[in-house]
């Protein structure tokens, strides 16, 4: 089946059967392979692009119903200033291990500091616990995150612990 | 820059009066002009600076190139697989080298052992094999390109400087940068890298400050770095069905109907051999996407012989344990004093049992290899922390010559062990040359976690005495675990030097062996990540028992700061063990976490806990809660660690010590591989969890800064949090957590 899909902005046309995930569209025929495949079953989050500035888990998206929603991706996300943001507070914090998990994690909190400009700790835990982080760098995603928002980045979780 | 093509003119070398011994190091000038620095470092030499037994093939070698435009270049030899590699090791050479960090750029080198020596991510060894010679590497450099200085303007070397990649005559006011010198010193002699002036510490100023990940911006931007992102013209995509039973073979399978499908190149099956780091049998299906190849194993259907390891059963085995446990040891680890009689004269003599399961690597990237394998030769593109062994593996299978096969290395999208094996890598080869293309073999993740090669599951029936003063003066382990005609499984171990043993008067460790037809492998800090569990928390029972603080307790126990030697025998390659180094990050972990000095509200408690382990000195504390309907949280944990002199990376070492608290308590709480009739079970991060951010508690790092080399971190931070969150949850409910994981167990309050 011909598809065209709005891809980072651009017009992408891609020949592929319906129920072929998004994920596998991105990566495989139009070579973005930012996005990253790691479970194939919505659980881990790697995958994580947007639609129409809305997270979803591109792995479990059959590119027949993509439709004419605006995809961006990994690629595409530095090009607005909160998603550029986002990407420059994950430098600064460095929150990168193996970096694998990443690109899912930047897409999942440039969309809720879209929705949420000043997010709380119980709104980044929601927003989230979607993405798995194997080499386990929550700390820095959080400290991340609420650099991206302006805000103090200092755990103060736990301080009465 | 590319050293496998660089011819040198002039080249000079320190000459190594014995070459078994010493170091060489190589100069010359590299095409494009600039100048080359090769260091040669044997096996036996690095053994002697790190302090370790010397291994087979561990020779280090290192290039810099300083281009003359003043960019520095050097190698990143080792596999990056998120512990930092590439970012630090470079770090060691361009502050002795004294140059701007912004003027150095890293390349991933190929799989190349006879140029580069050994190239594998594992054990925490990068940072105690190379902080000595890297260092002096670049300060050799350092000292030809003033000498190259010296001699353009005819003065003493003595009234030369360097700083930020140059030099200066300061009575001159005279300054040459490294780049316009390079092509001049790469003529001069090599100093003697014993001899060369390395800095006083305290005038770092690459070293002990933070570093960002060197290929951070490429992972933020989404920039294809990993295994799975590899693309070859002409490359199909592969997928590999293997047995579900460990050991099992295809009987027959619809071949037909998979190759009638749309898209889908080839289906055949696969023979394979035995051994599993290496080609098993399956079968193979080729797509042009591999999406295709994927949905079409929907349709696969494939008889299996099962064998005879399809009786293998998770609960049979601990069943077996608990039988094996009634008799004697069959392996003797350690003895000391008569604990018999220790044990019979013990006022208190405290009994109990510890388990824990397999578990899996799960590294996000799921297992994935492409390979192109044509005219006799292979090349392969792998997200692997042990190239050579695959190089190996891959020319063994195909009948090539080792040189015959090129590993390129990628970034891998996380390791902790799992990828030092190359099963995919065989997998990848074979299919290739089967199909006659380039193929990109991905697993999928139950492919992931069903081919795994396992931390071992282990028992420990434990016996313990105290005197009337709740000093502990007998301690046994009998120690059921896996392996074969008395050798344990991979991993599966148990060493003589195992805490407390040589810390109680009369001691025992001793092994029984179940036979296990399933791979196992190591995992981060393997062997100590399970062992720290099970003997730190039985401590923690030891302590209660004696009315202690458990804190005071441990401390008690060590006893007065002295060190350890290795004892004789065949773990004679573990190093020593330094009390005082273990007293201290205790004290530190203690006085940090405010131990003992804190109310903690009502179902919450701290636990601690200490571990030696690659090296590093490790002490920490977790607070954890749990709810009446037995939920556990994590609170806080606390880490005092003592890696030697020296943090080199701030940021990444905190990064790694973080992780690896984290990683011990996600794998603590609700991991377990279950094996039912010789298959795992589980399949997805579902019924295999992983940590989430909502569940990731603050982790306070702290490093107690000691006048020792400093070691790795990759893993032994790992260990003690483990027990520290098990004695917590005891502190909270009065419950001992004897069994892995935690979820499986009822904490509810009754």
């Amino acid at each position: 089946m011909k598809y065209t899909l709005r891809v980072n902005g651009a017009d992408r046309s891609v020949d592929v059967d319906a129920d072929t995930p998004l994920l596998w569209v991105l990566r495989d025929a139009l070579q973005l392979k930012g996005t990253k495949f790691g479970c194939g079953a919505s659980l881990c989050g790697a995958c994580t692009v947007h639609l129409d500035g809305a997270p979803v888990r591109s792995c479990v998206l059959p590119v027949s119903r993509v439709g004419s929603a605006a995809v961006t991706t990994i690629e595409g996300i530095g090009t607005s200033s909160l998603g550029k943001r986002v990407q420059d507070a994950w430098l600064d914090v460095d929150v990168v291990q193996c970096g694998y998990c990443q690109a899912g994690q930047i897409m999942a909190a440039t969309a809720l500091l879209a929705a949420t400009p000043k997010p709380t700790d119980a709104d980044i835990d929601r927003a989230m616990s979607g993405n798995l982080c194997r080499c386990a760098t929550y700390n820095r995603i959080r400290a991340a995150i609420k650099q991206a928002a302006g805000m103090p980045t200092t755990d103060t979780r736990g301080s009465s612990a | 820059m590319k050293p496998a093509n660089t011819a040198r003119s002039h080249p000079t070398t320190t000459r190594p009066a014995d070459p078994s011994r010493r170091a060489f190091l190589t100069a010359g000038a590299a095409i494009g002009g600039g100048l080359l620095l090769e260091l040669t470092l044997p096996a036996s030499a690095v053994a002697a600076v790190a302090g370790l037994t010397p291994t087979p093939g561990a020779e280090l070698n290192a290039y810099i190139r300083i281009a003359p435009d003043g960019l520095v270049t050097i190698v990143s030899k080792n596999p990056e697989i998120g512990q930092g590699i590439k970012t630090m090791l470079p770090m060691l050479i361009a502050e002795e080298l004294d140059v701007d960090w912004k003027d150095v750029r890293t390349m991933q080198a190929d799989n190349d052992p006879a140029r580069y020596g050994r190239q594998f991510a594992g054990g925490s060894r990068a940072t105690p094999l190379h902080w000595d010679p890297l260092r002096r590497v670049g300060a050799a450099g350092r000292q030809m390109l003033v000498s190259a200085a010296a001699d353009t303007w005819g003065v003493p070397l003595a009234e030369c400087r360097t700083a930020a990649g140059s030099v200066r005559h300061e009575a001159s006011g005279r300054v040459l940068g490294y780049g316009a010198l390079a092509a001049k010193a790469a003529t001069l002699p090599v100093p003697d890298l014993k001899s060369v002036v390395l800095k006083d510490p305290r005038d770092f100023r690459i070293i002990g400050r933070s570093q960002r990940g060197v290929d951070s911006p490429l992972v933020v931007a989404g920039e294809p770095l990993f295994g799975i992102d590899v693309q070859v013209p002409g490359m199909r995509h592969a997928v590999f069905v293997k047995s579900p039973v460990f050991g099992g073979s295809v009987a027959t399978a619809n071949l037909d109907a998979i190759k009638a499908l749309p898209g889908i190149s080839h289906a055949f099956v696969v023979s394979g051999g035995e051994l599993f780091d290496g080609l098993t049998s399956g079968v193979a299906i080729v797509a042009d996407s591999w999406w295709t190849a994927h949905k079409a194993r929907a349709k696969l259907e494939v008889r299996w012989n099962d064998g005879p390891t399809a009786a293998q059963d998770s609960k049979e085995f601990a069943r077996q344990a608990a039988v094996l446990a009634q008799q004697a040891p069959a392996l003797t680890i350690y003895t000391e004093g008569d604990v018999q009689a220790g044990l019979a004269s013990a006022a208190r003599v405290v009994e109990a049992s510890y388990s824990y399961p397999f578990i899996a690597h799960a590294t996000l990237e799921p297992q994935n290899c492409t390979a192109s394998v044509r005219d006799g030769k292979a090349e392969l593109w792998a997200p692997t922390q042990n190239p050579d062994s695959g190089a190996k593996i891959v020319a063994k299978l195909l009948g090539l010559a080792e040189p015959d096969v090129t590993v390129h290395l990628t970034r891998c999208g996380g390791g902790f062990g799992r990828r030092l094996m190359n099963d995919y890598m065989a997998e990848a080869a074979w299919i290739s040359k089967q199909v006659g293309s380039p193929v990109k073999l991905l697993w999928d993740r139950a492919d992931d976690l069903r081919h795994d090669f396992y931390r071992p599951a282990g028992f420990h029936f434990f016996k313990a005495g105290l005197d009337r003063a709740g000093k502990l003066v007998a301690f046994r382990d009998h120690f059921v675990s896996f392996g074969k005609n008395g050798k344990f499984a991979s991993s599966a171990g148990l060493g003589a030097t195992e805490f407390p043993a040589r810390f109680v008067p009369h001691l025992e460790l001793g092994a029984s062996l179940m036979p296990l037809d399933a791979p196992t492998g190591p995992l981060r800090a393997p062997g100590s990540n399970a062992l720290a569990f099970a003997f730190q928390s039985f401590i923690d029972e030891l302590a209660h028992a004696a009315g202690r603080d458990p804190v005071q307790f441990r401390l008690d126990l060590l006893g007065a700061p002295r060190r350890l030697a290795n004892p004789p025998g065949p773990a004679g390659a573990t190093p020593d063990f330094d009390t005082g180094r273990m007293r201290a990050v205790l004290e530190a972990v203690a006085e940090r976490s405010g131990w003992g000095k804190r109310p903690l509200p009502k179902g919450s408690g701290l636990g601690v806990a200490f571990y030696f382990s690659h090296l590093g000195y490790f002490a920490e504390v977790v607070q954890a809660s749990v709810d009446a309907r037995g939920k556990v949280r994590v609170d806080k944990v606390w880490v005092a660690g003592d890696v030697g002199s020296q943090i080199i990376n701030p940021t990444g070492a905190e990064n790694q010590v973080q992780g690896a608290a984290l990683d011990g308590i996600s794998a603590a709480l609700a991991q377990v591989i279950t094996i039912d009739r010789g298959r795992v079970t589980q399949r997805n991060f579902d019924d295999y969890p992983l940590m989430r951010i909502d569940a990731a508690p603050p982790v306070d790092v702290h490093f107690v800064l000691t006048d020792n080399p400093p070691t790795g971190l990759g893993e032994p931070a790992l260990p003690p949090v483990v027990p520290a969150l098990c004695n917590a949850i005891h502190a909270a409910t009065g419950q001992r957590i004897r069994h892995l994981p935690i979820a499986s167990l009822d904490l509810r309050s009754s």
